[in-house]
This record gives C-alpha cells, structure tokens and sequence, in this order.
C-alpha cells in the first residue's frame, strides 16, 4: 500500500462516484490504481517508502503518488545506463517500429488520459507527435549526417549518435504533450533518459503505454516527486550525459542545475520562455543530445 | 614477422603453403605508403650532407643502356663514363656498375678490365620473360659466361599476377642456380604488379628463392621506380634480414633522373633500414640520365656556381 | 652516429618583420595598453617581443566596438560579400604562408615542416571554406533563413595558435557574426599577425578583435555580458569553469576539450603503417594534440613486434631547432608544460610502468622533451588516464576486440581514436561502438575544413569545421 493515509482521505473521487445512487444495495468499490515509480521497465515503490498526495483539479484526492528520492534517481541511471547499448545499437527502423508502437498504446488509453483531465485534443496532439518522431528515427542520420568531401583520399563520413543517458525535468504544462515531446526525442534518437515529473497520474498512466509498447526496460525512466529535491544529484550524477531543463519553470533552479552540469561538461538544454508546445518542434529537440562522429578511412588499392 | 614463427623451408614446399605464407604478411596501406614516402621526400639536404649523398649516389649508380640500338662503340663509351664520370675532377668516383644486354657483355667485360666496376646484365628474356625456363636459363649462363658478373632478372609477373607463385619461386631458384657466382638481382617490374600488397609479396618471393637484389623494375614499363615502392621493398629487406639473418640489397631503377630524386631514395634508406644499406654493395640505382645531374651538382657544390650540360659528357 | 648525418637545414627568419612590442587589435586598429609582457621563443627562451595583456576595460572597448560592428556594418552586409572579404583573408594567408609558418614555430615551438605543411594551409583552407558558406546559410540545414547570434568571444589555446583562431574567426564571420578573439598567453603571435591580414583584407573595423592576455583576460570575456557566443579550446579545467559561468544566461556555447583517446592496433594491421599512425599520433606537435593518440592499445599478439618497430621508428626522430626543415619534434612551448609533463612521465615511473626514450641529444636552453613511450602501462595507472599533452605514450595491450572497446571507452573523455586493422567489417563494427567524435581508421591525425571536430563527454561539446561548424554560431 502506497500509504496509511489512505483511508483517511476525506473526499476522494471514487467516494463521490461511489455516491450516486444507482444500485444502492450493490455499490461495487473501485479498484484504484497504486502510482508508483517506473524503473528499468518495473513499477517500483520509492526505496524512502514515500509518497505524496496527489489532487485532481478540484482538490479531490485521486492518489498518494511515490515520492522519488536520490537514491530512486541513482537506480534509474543504472537502469538507464544499462538499457544505453542496445537502445542505443538497435536498427533506427526497430526504434521507429518501437515509437510507433508508443503511439498506438497511446491511442488505445486515450478515454483514460481524458480521464485524468487531460483534453482530448491534447492526447491527440500527443500521439501524433509521437508518430512525428516514429518517423524520425531512421531519418535524422540522413537530415545530419553524410560525406564530408576531404581534400585528400579519405572516405569521410559523419553521423549523428546518440549522448547517452539524459535526464529530463517535465514541464508541468501541458502534462501529456508536454511529457510526450521531451521524452520522444531523446529516445528516437537512441538516447535513454530519466524523466522527473510531478504529474504522477500522467506520468504513471503513460509509464504504463511505455511498459505496453516494446520498449525495453530502462530506456524511459520515471521518477515523481520534486526536481528541486531529485533534480540536482541527476545534473551532478557523473553517468548522465545531458540535462533537458526545457519544462523547468523555477529559473534559480535550472541555473542550480546548469551548473552542476557543467562539473562532467553535461549537454544542457535550457528552460524556453515561453515555449509553444504544439508547434513543430524542429530538429533541435533531437540535436541537443546528439553528438556528430566523423570516421575516416584511406582509399587506396 | 610471421616469417619468424614459420620454418621458411616449410612455406616454400608447396604452391598452398607459399600462397598461405605470402597472404599472411602484414598488407600495406597505400595511402600511408605513399604518405610516409612523400614525408621522407620533404627532408632537406644540405651542404656537406648533399656533398657525401651525391657521392655515395654516384657510386651506386648501374650505369645502364638497355636500346635495340646498343652498338659496340656506344657501351664502350659507356663504359669509359662509368670508370671517370667527370674527367675533369679526379676525385669523383666511379659508379658500381654497367648494366647492358647480354649480346653487349663480352664488349663490356673488355672496357671495363682491372676497373673494379662490376658488370651486370638482364637476362631471363628481359623485358618481358615471356619465354621457356629453358631460354632464360641458357641466356643467363651465357651471359655469365660472357663476363657479367651481376645477373638482373626478370619474374613472370603473368605466372605471378595468376597466383602460380611457386612457377615463379622455381624459376628465380633455376636462375640463381644458372648464375653461379654471380650476384643475382631480381626484377620485379612493379608497374605491373601494381598494389604494394604484391610488391610486398614478390619481394619476398623473390629473397625466398635466393635473389641477391631485389630490383623495381625493366625501365620499360610505366610507371617504373617509385618512392613509395621502394619503400615497401627496404621494409621487406629489412624485415627479411629479421626473419632469416641473411641481407638483400635494393635496385630502384627507371624514373630516376635527379640528384633530387636521388637524395630522397638514400633519405628513406637511412630511415628505413639504416647504414647498412647505404653501401653500393646493397643499394643501387638503375639509371642513365642521373648520372649527368649529379656530376652538375656535384660541381655546383664545389664551385657555388649553377652547371652547364655541355661540360658533361653525353654517353 | 648515422654515416648520412643532415646538416642543418634551418629556414631563414629574415622574412619575420617582428617589432618590439604589439598592443591590442580593437576596432580595426592597434592600441597601446598598460599591461606589458614579454613573449619568447621556447625552443631557446629569447625573447620575441612585447605584448599587451588585456585588462577589463580592453575587454569591454573590444566587444563594443565588435557590438557597433555587428549592428551597423557585419550583420546587415549580404552574405556574398561577407564571403568575398573571408576569401581575401585565405589568399593572404596563403600568400603570406612561409611568414606566417616561421613565426609559429618560433613562437610556438613546433617543428616548421609542420606549420609550413600543415598549420598554416589548413588555416587558409579553412577561411576559404567557410566563406563559400556565407552566403549560402539558408542552404546549410539550420532554417530558411538562420541568423547570426550577435558577438562571438573566443579563446584559443596554444597547441595551434592559427589554425585554431582559424576554426574559430571563419565560421563566425561566415555566419554574420563579430568577434573578440583571445590567443593563448604563449602564442599571441600569429594571432596578431593576423590582425595585420585583416586590415590588409580592408576587414571593416570590430569584425574582428583580438585581444591578448592569460586566463584573466579570457575570463573577462567569457563574462561579459554583451557577449553571445563562447567559444572555446582548452583544457577541460577550463572547460568546467567556462560552463557554470555560463549557466543561466543565454549565451550559446562550445567546448572544445582535453582528450585521451585510445590508438587500437589489431593483430591484422598493416603493422608499418600502423606505426606510422602511431608515431603522428602522439609525436606530432610534440604531442600538444587534444586528439592526439596518448593510449596505444595494441593486441597481446603482435605487441612485442610492433613495439621493436615503433621504438627503431621512435629512434629515427629528430628533435630540435624548430626551425631546421628536417626536425620532426620541436620544442615543448612553455616552461609550465614541461613541468607538467615530467610530472607525469615521473608518476609513470614510480607507478612501475617501463619508460622508453630512444637515445637523443635536447639543447641546452628552452623547453624540451624527448619522445618516450611507456609499456606495462594498465588502465590504473594515471599516465593512462590523465591528458599528459606532450610526447609521451602509454601503451597497454587487449586481447579481444571487446576488451579493446572497452578500453578504448574507459575514460571520461571522448575526442578522438584510432583503429588499424585490414579488416573491413571490423572497422566498421568498432568505429560504431568507439564514443568519440573523430575515429581514424588506418590513419591519424588527419584534418580538413569540411570534416566536423569535436567530442564526447568531458571532451566538451559541439563541432568545428564542415556544414556542423555552422550551427555554434547560427540562432535555431
């Protein structure tokens, strides 16, 4: 059980539903949804033991959502450290078939992301953003890359490679779509990441499609609770890669973050004022944890 | 090398076991090759440096004439060249040899009596040794006899190109054998082997099979001596010394025409294999018009002034 | 002794013009400042000249006046004829070439040959280069219509005083920006020199600015807060320090950092070649390479053999008078950096790895390091690990091309590596895994204008040269 409080809650939605009276001898209590972590593809309680309350948006409790700690943030990066090298070395064409896979299970929950009071029309752009990136994968190294005409006898080439493990702070708004384009990016591109969100019902729901989808464990990483608590032993963690601090509303918080990147020279992206999530992202999502490696061979007989 | 682990008169038994020896020795880069040759052709030198080097060059040049038009009168001429490169200067040395067909020897061995200067002369149907073992080796002989007391051969580079390599190891043993006491060097023709991958190759055929020398090329064919060949052929010979203990020299012949040219094969010498190459005893050049050029520089050395062809004789 | 000894061959200085004292190239013009230091020769501690050390106040009048330049002059100038002035500065580059190469390697310490064939070409190449980009920035992937983020702050360091003002000016300018440009305390010269090609080249005053002085100056830069851009090669100390001053403003920045990159020999190599990859990739520049290949992996089977050829190789290496045509290794260019080198070829020692030099004379005065090698190195030792940025190299051995992966993976930087073998798949399957931004297979070192540089990791971040270079100095 995710917490004793659980009972004590004085007005929860299911006890309003549960209030109609339709059937009044036979009221069948619903069967609610433990949030909890996601990590390595398994849906662990925090290692503190704790958790939050978590509200809809008129104050009613819905949930007591695990509450990550650092050490929840240390196993997410083994996991996601573990998962890198075949994430990372699949097929472009396999992430894509992957991604697509996302978009599909996204598509199959939309009654239940609308549940959670998250507007169709969002879940829609949602699911269509992933099937954006599905696209992407096998692409981007085309769009990227290519031969650089050396002066000499050398076959040049460059591609784009994934950075490696990226830590993601979510924007709280718009929760869904929000959620959807910092992680698909990072993920289509062969990056694996840890994504600290404090939407937990969101977030948990869609851990759930991603758990559903042919991703392997370890890949998307779920953490919620708070990025000022866990936020900072990720951006200093010396096995992540990049920071994405594009939905950090707090500003001190991302310059804290900003700088502990700097300590192991982590790609940074920074908050974005203002950010229009429904426009086209253009490639800099996917860029900003990219690295370009150039081979070069002699050509000779 | 592999060389090392490999009982060399195993590797030599059968046509498999030479394929599977030769094939196993390390590949060569063309493009490092060739980067490596043009780094040494970037040093400079200088002065006394370039005095000993254009020395030292003139005593290793075969002084060649290899024409259908060959007379008599002509390889005398020659021959009088080689003895007193600059008969104006007494102390220029003489060159380390004569290389001529083997109708020209007897001529050759006349002119050349009690000089030191050896006498060489290609044989095995030079240029192209398109012709029966049975003639290669009675050309050989004769010109043995003749006088020569340097054999340059040629390989079957057709039996070689088709991958018959032990034909071809036989036929420079045959020769080698027919050579007595001559010093037997054996031309590769790398125009025509084309990749240093077979020049690799060939080169350490040719030092299996007893060649005394082993030399780039007729002059006939395009392109002839290269830096960058010569560089696979002194990595070979110094590897081959490694592998065996016994020394081979190298010949580029063809294509070098400057003093220039010239300084650069001795640079990569010294870089590749050291001192103990920098001796016409195992090192040459096949050359005609080079000898002209390093007699003018060897005057502007002396005299600080720019040379003239018309104080050096045409032979 | 050799019996062919070379006789010295030194190129003449006679076409150097130096004066006795330079002040700061600001707003196409040079001015006095207060702050004097000399700059000397490391290969025989003379001293070359003076030069200005910048204060803040310099600092600040350079960016203005590259603000000023930016607004009314660079930035509204239509890409063709940015492109035009950037291809007058690569021909007088060129045409000023043996100049040019001279005053490096007195400056600098590096053997001539190399800042006559490689340096200072490179450097025009790579001005040539990007002004064929200025004016065709919406073709180059970035957006219809990419726009230039205002004024660029660059810091070079030492190891390649042009080329690297070079890698960073070209692209700059080519994408419309200004910039203030600081060379490293050790090697104003060139930069300086260059100064002089942009009035030359009739460069409109503030393009471009150069401001010399050591790590303050360099921080006055960074810092200040008219500045859009950072752009900077160094250590990754620096590197560190350049990336939490820039947190929280919206400066773009890229890092061009240390590396430790790992040189892997397969038993099937073309084991001459590969030597000769070995050899450049330590040796040359005396090893003041950020990609330069410190780490020789080489597999257990052919270990001893490569390691008899590289040290007959190693033995036929000329190390002095930078200026001599046939020296091949130079001078280390400060006293600072020898002492950080025989810092950590002793840790080698006193670790138990087996230090190697081949017998060679270094001159009495300057700075200098003979080529060493150091077998019996393993992955613990710090020689291993640590950027040394000189001619020393740790070899170690692998047996398995995983183990070499590895390996060559086991450290937190990412630059460069190398890989030798004949076998075609294998390159191929290992460049793939290797995480570094450069991987040279059967060759090394080797550079081009077109063909993006940069790192992984703590080897800092973004790329210089080719289409890629253009995006650190483009809005997106």
């Amino acid at each position: 059980m995710p917490s004793k409080k659980k009972d004590s809650a004085p007005k929860s939605a299911e006890a309003a539903a549960a209030a109609v009276p339709e059937e009044p001898q036979r009221t069948r209590l619903a069967v609610r949804k433990t949030y909890k972590l996601y990590v390595g593809g398994a849906f662990p309680r925090s290692e503190s033991g704790r958790t939050y309350v978590v509200a809809d948006s008129k104050g009613n409790f819905v949930a007591n959502a695990a509450q990550a700690s650092r050490k929840d943030a240390r196993d997410a990066v083994l996991a996601a450290r573990a998962a890198f090298g075949k994430w990372s070395g699949a097929t472009a064409y396999n992430r894509g078939q992957v991604v697509y896979r996302v978009a599909e299970m996204l598509e199959s929950r939309r009654d239940e992301f609308v549940s959670l009071e998250v507007p169709a029309a969002e879940v829609d752009a949602a699911v269509d953003r992933l099937v954006w990136y599905a696209g992407w994968t096998d692409k981007i190294a085309q769009v990227l890359g290519g031969a650089n005409p050396v002066a000499g006898p050398y076959f040049n080439l460059s591609s784009p490679e994934p950075s490696g493990i990226v830590a993601i702070v979510a924007p709280r708004k718009p929760t869904l779509l929000g959620l959807v384009s910092v992680i698909a990016p990072v993920i289509a591109t062969g990056n694996t990441c840890i994504v600290i969100s404090d939407a937990p019902r969101v977030a948990i729901t869609l851990a759930e499609v991603l758990a559903t989808s042919d991703l392997p464990g370890g890949v998307v990483n779920i953490l919620t609770g708070s990025a000022a608590e866990i936020g900072p032993w990720l951006a200093s963690h010396a096995d992540v890669n990049g920071v994405d601090l594009t939905g950090l509303a707090d500003a001190k918080l991302a310059v804290t973050l900003e700088q502990a990147a700097a300590e192991t020279l982590k790609r940074v992206r920074r908050p974005a004022a203002a950010l229009d999530w429904s426009g086209d992202p253009g490639l800099v999502p996917m860029t900003a944890f990219l690295e370009t490696k150039t081979v070069w061979h002699p050509k000779g007989l | 090398m592999t060389a090392t682990m490999t009982p060399l008169s195993e590797v030599t038994r059968s046509d498999a076991a030479l394929r599977m020896f030769l094939h196993g020795l390390p590949g060569v880069d063309q493009v490092g090759a060739q980067a490596r040759a043009a780094a040494l052709g970037t040093r400079s030198i200088k002065t006394t440096a370039k005095a000993w080097a254009i020395d030292l060059s003139i005593r290793m040049v075969d002084l060649t004439t290899l024409e259908g038009a060959d007379t008599p009168g002509k390889v005398r001429a020659l021959c009088a060249k080689a003895r007193q490169p600059d008969p104006s200067d007494p102390g220029c040395p003489p060159v380390a040899a004569i290389c001529v067909y083997p109708a020209m020897v007897p001529v050759a061995a006349e002119a050349l009596r009690g000089s030191g200067i050896h006498l060489a002369s290609v044989a095995t149907a030079f240029p192209s040794g398109q012709a029966p073992l049975s003639v290669k080796l009675d050309d050989t002989r004769a010109a043995v006899a003749a006088g020569a007391d340097e054999i340059d051969m040629v390989i079957s580079r057709g039996a070689f190109l088709a991958g018959r390599y032990l034909e071809v190891f036989e036929e420079i043993a045959a020769v080698k054998e027919a050579c007595g006491d001559a010093h037997l060097k054996v031309i590769l023709e790398t125009g025509e082997l084309v990749t240093y991958d077979n020049v690799r190759r060939a080169s350490w055929l040719a030092m299996l099979a007893g060649g005394d020398f082993i030399k780039t090329s007729t002059g006939k064919v395009q392109p002839a001596a290269t830096l960058p060949v010569t560089l696979i052929m002194l990595e070979a010979v110094r590897d081959f010394l490694a592998a065996t203990g016994r020394k081979v020299g190298v010949k580029p012949a063809g294509g070098i025409r400057t003093t220039k040219d010239a300084i650069k094969y001795l640079v990569m010498v010294n870089e590749t294999v050291g001192d103990g190459w920098l001796d016409p005893d195992w090192f040459r050049f096949g050359a005609s018009t080079l000898l002209n050029d390093l007699l003018m520089q060897r005057t502007k050395l002396a005299t600080g002034h720019y040379a003239g062809p018309d104080y050096f004789t045409l032979d | 002794m050799s019996a062919f000894e070379y006789a010295p061959a030194p190129e003449s200085r006679s076409i150097v013009n130096l004066q006795s004292s330079y002040g700061l190239f600001i707003d196409g013009e040079f001015v006095d400042g207060d702050d004097r230091r000399k700059t000397i020769s490391p290969a025989t501690e003379e001293v070359l000249a003076e030069v200005t050390w910048a204060g803040t106040a310099d600092v600040d009048r350079a960016v203005k006046a590259a603000r000023r330049a930016y607004t009314k002059v660079w930035g509204p100038m239509p890409g063709a004829e940015r492109a035009k002035y950037l291809f007058r500065i690569a021909r007088i580059i060129a045409e000023r070439s043996r100049e040019l190469a001279v005053l490096e390697s007195l400056n600098n310490g590096k053997p001539i040959k190399e800042s006559r064939d490689v340096d200072v070409p490179l450097a025009s190449a790579h001005f040539f280069y990007y002004a064929g980009w200025a004016d065709k920035l919406p073709y180059a992937g970035f957006g219809a219509d990419p726009r230039p983020l205002g004024v660029a702050g660059q810091v070079i360091p030492w190891n390649f005083p042009l080329l690297m003002l070079a890698w960073k000016i070209a692209p700059a300018l080519a994408a419309g920006n200004t910039v203030v440009l600081k060379p490293a305390e050790t090697t104003p010269l060139t930069a300086l020199l260059f100064a002089e090609i942009c009035q030359q080249a009739d460069l409109p005053p503030g393009v471009v600015n150069i401001v010399t002085g050591a790590g303050e100056t360099g921080a006055a830069i960074v810092n200040h807060p008219d500045v859009d851009k950072v752009a900077f090669t160094g250590s990754t100390e620096v590197g560190r320090i350049i990336a939490r001053a820039v947190a929280g403003t919206s400066k773009k920045v890229t890092l061009e950092l240390g590396g430790k990159a790992a040189n892997i020999v397969f038993e099937d190599a073309a084991i001459d070649q590969a030597v000769e990859g070995i050899v450049n990739g330590i040796f040359f520049n005396q090893g003041h390479v950020c990609c330069a290949g410190s780490r020789l992996l080489v597999q257990e089977s052919v270990a001893d053999q490569l390691l008899e050829s590289l040290k007959r190789r190693m033995a036929t290496l000329r190390v002095g008078d930078p200026l001599d045509k046939n020296t091949d290794i130079g001078a280390i260019n400060s006293a600072e950096q020898l002492s950080r080198i025989k810092t950590l070829a002793d840790v080698g020692e006193g670790e138990g790895a087996d230090r190697w030099s081949p017998p060679c004379q270094l001159p009495d005065r300057g700075f200098w390091f003979a080529p060493t090698i150091f077998t019996g190195v393993s992955q613990a030792h710090r020689i291993a690990r640590e950027e040394i940025f000189g001619p020393v190299l740790s070899v170690l051995t692998f047996r398995t091309p995983a183990e070499a992966v590895e390996k060559a993976n086991n450290t937190p930087y990412g630059l460069s590596a190398g890989i030798w073998t004949e076998k075609g798949s294998r390159i191929l399957a290992i460049a793939d895994q290797l995480r570094a931004g450069v991987v040279w297979a059967n060759t090394f070192n080797k550079f081009d204008p077109t063909s993006p540089f940069g790192g992984y990791k703590e080897s800092g971040y973004g790329r210089e040269g080719g289409r890629h270079g253009l995006e650190a100095y483009l809005a997106q």
